[in-house]
């Protein structure tokens, strides 16, 4: 034995206070960017809005080369890839087994799981910020181009909307990653869900006429399309089909996704 | 100090820990041995609270694992290596470990210091890692938080020859600093070298637990004599049965200061006299489980 001093392990060991929520949140928002798959998908983000942008100028008639087109032309591939970042925040903590680390760390999965929701949400609104800054400058940029007059055609109304949607398709990635818990399982099941049920029935649109007034009743792409238009303010009966359709495509599967979420063993 | 009460986790019909009871003590290194598929990583589980119990508990210094306001801070775990997001670098881990915590982000580059994983090593993703130096990444995440407890799930597999001692003197120096450590192993070798004490667990039962010393005294004697069959016999006089052993040797229940004596009255010539040891805690490792284990029906 040497005579150096053993320092005992875990010195200063006053009662340590809880994880504040805040700091959960703020790991769990840098998980979603700080891996390979995390990266790409905001790179690729960030390349398609500015490919989007090019394309209005190149392409939309002079007449066209408003605001609202560019914010559509951006808005839309980012509404589209967002919710895989929330779906794989959720299920890599199963498929790539770090849940191991995260819930022993914090092991009250519901504050996980909070934490992710409030990132998922945050990101779902910032970006969508940042895809109408795009759109300005491509306007800007474009209208000098083409020599045609800057139309700012959207309302603020318009911006609460587009960011209302986006969030909801956001809690649907977070919704199919809690219920199914693997990456794979939650990506297939979200194109599913994007692409396939929107064909589905509007093929049942096109050979029964009569579904035409039920569909937005039990389709919530097409009950939430409004949200995306640039229109005018939803009627009552919009806003009713949104919630119907989220109520029974989101809220209800996420109770189900949250029950398993708190129950499963982590392996 | 960490205590387990009746812990019983059951699937269906399986039961795959049944009515475990032991305390891993401070200052102490306590080895949780037992065949592939025997409970231990399901209890470990159970212990950090990823899975729960179908009944009894698991205290850390009298609280449940999930009442510990950051228990990162006080328990130290590393339940699997492989564990981690491919796509993350080694340094991330880290990191998201430190800020969950709360601490400094000097901690960082300590813990990578200690487990010796280099500047350029900490920057490569974790999908390109070798078992062993996931194995240090994983130690470095479990000793981030300065805990007074370890809980470790075969921490050794995958480290080569080098890596292994240098596991062992670290938990060694952790334990003889106050600290708690309880690691997991199938490999006899390890526990023998490392732990104070040794719980033994098969088919999800605690099949022998104690200090090492006790669970290695096996009491017995090993002889060799130019004339075995008159010390048997002797022995046989004594109430002791003896059996030859294939190389020559006599093994006996008595204790080699009675043997001494006997071969003594008995006017035989010893060649070689001490206490059984050899195999040792193996033998019985292998003993215990053979019932249990799947090599059951060869043994």
């Amino acid at each position: 034995m040497t005579a150096v001093a053993l320092e005992p392990v875990g010195t200063a060991r006053a009662a340590f206070p809880r994880i504040p929520l805040m700091r959960v949140t703020a790991v769990e928002l840098r998980k979603m960017f700080n891996t390979r798959s995390g990266f790409w998908l905001m790179a690729s983000i960030v390349i398609t809005s500015v490919l989007a942008t090019a394309a209005v100028i190149l392409f939309a008639p002079d007449d066209k080369l408003t605001y609202s087109t560019f914010g559509t032309a951006v808005g839309w591939p980012i509404a589209a890839i967002l919710p895989l970042i929330a779906v794989l925040s959720v299920t890599s903590e199963w498929s790539q087994r770090s849940g191991l680390t995260t819930f022993t760390l914090v092991p009250h999965r519901s504050r996980v799981i909070l934490a992710k929701a409030i990132s998922a949400v945050g990101i779902g609104i910032v970006s969508m910020l940042v895809a109408f800054a795009v759109g300005a400058v491509g306007n800007v940029v474009g209208t000098a181009i083409t020599g045609t007059p800057l139309i700012w055609d959207i309302a603020f109304l318009d911006v609460i909307y587009i960011v209302i949607g986006n969030v909801l398709g956001l809690l649907t990635g977070f919704m199919l990653g809690t219920l199914i818990r693997s990456s794979p399982g939650a990506l297939a099941a979200y194109f599913v869900y994007t692409f396939l049920v929107p064909g589905l029935t509007g093929a049942l649109e096109a050979s029964q006429k009569s579904f035409a007034d039920v569909r937005p009743w039990v389709d919530p792409g097409e009950a939430q399309a409004p949200l995306f238009l640039f229109d005018r303010a939803l009627s009552a009966v919009q806003w009713a089909q949104i919630g119907v359709t989220g109520l029974v495509w989101l809220v209800i599967p996420m109770v189900i996704g949250l029950r398993l979420v708190m129950r499963s063993e982590i392996k | 100090m960490l205590i387990l009460e009746s812990l019983t986790k059951r699937y269906g019909d399986f039961t795959a820990v049944d009515d475990i009871s032991f305390t891993a003590r401070s200052g102490r290194v306590t080895g949780f041995l037992g065949p592939n598929g025997a409970g231990k990583s399901t209890t470990m589980r159970i212990m950090v609270g990823l899975t729960r119990p179908t009944s009894g508990s698991a205290t850390i210094s009298g609280r449940l694992f999930a009442d510990l306001p950051n228990p990162g801070r006080e328990v130290g775990v590393l339940l699997d290596a492989s564990a981690q997001h491919a796509g993350r670098t080694g340094r991330e881990i880290l990191t998201i470990a430190q800020r969950t915590m709360g601490l400094p982000a000097t901690r960082v580059g300590e813990m990578l210091e200690l487990v010796s994983l280099t500047e350029a090593e900490a920057e490569r993703r974790v999908g390109n890692y070798s078992l062993g130096m996931r194995q240090r990444l994983g130690i470095a995440t479990a000793l981030l938080g300065d805990p007074q407890v370890l809980i470790l799930d075969e921490p050794a597999n995958g480290l080569d020859p080098a890596g292994i001692r240098w596991m062992r003197d670290l938990l060694r120096g952790y334990a003889n600093r106050g600290g708690t450590v309880l690691l997991s192993s199938h490999l006899i070798h390890e526990i023998e070298i490392v732990a104070d004490d040794i719980v033994v667990i098969g088919n999800g039962r605690i099949v022998a637990q104690g200090t090492k010393e006790e669970l290695l005294a096996s009491p017995g004697t090993v002889v060799r004599a130019a004339d075995l069959l008159d010390l048997e016999l002797a022995l046989g006089l004594h109430g002791h049965a003896a059996t030859r052993s294939g190389d020559g040797a006599l093994r006996t229940d008595a204790d080699p200061e009675l043997v001494g004596k006997v071969a003594l009255e008995a006017g035989v010539a010893l060649t070689e006299l001490r206490a059984a040891d050899g195999a040792g805690l193996e033998e019985m490792f292998l003993e215990l489980t053979s019932d249990t284990s799947r090599e059951g029906a060869l043994a």
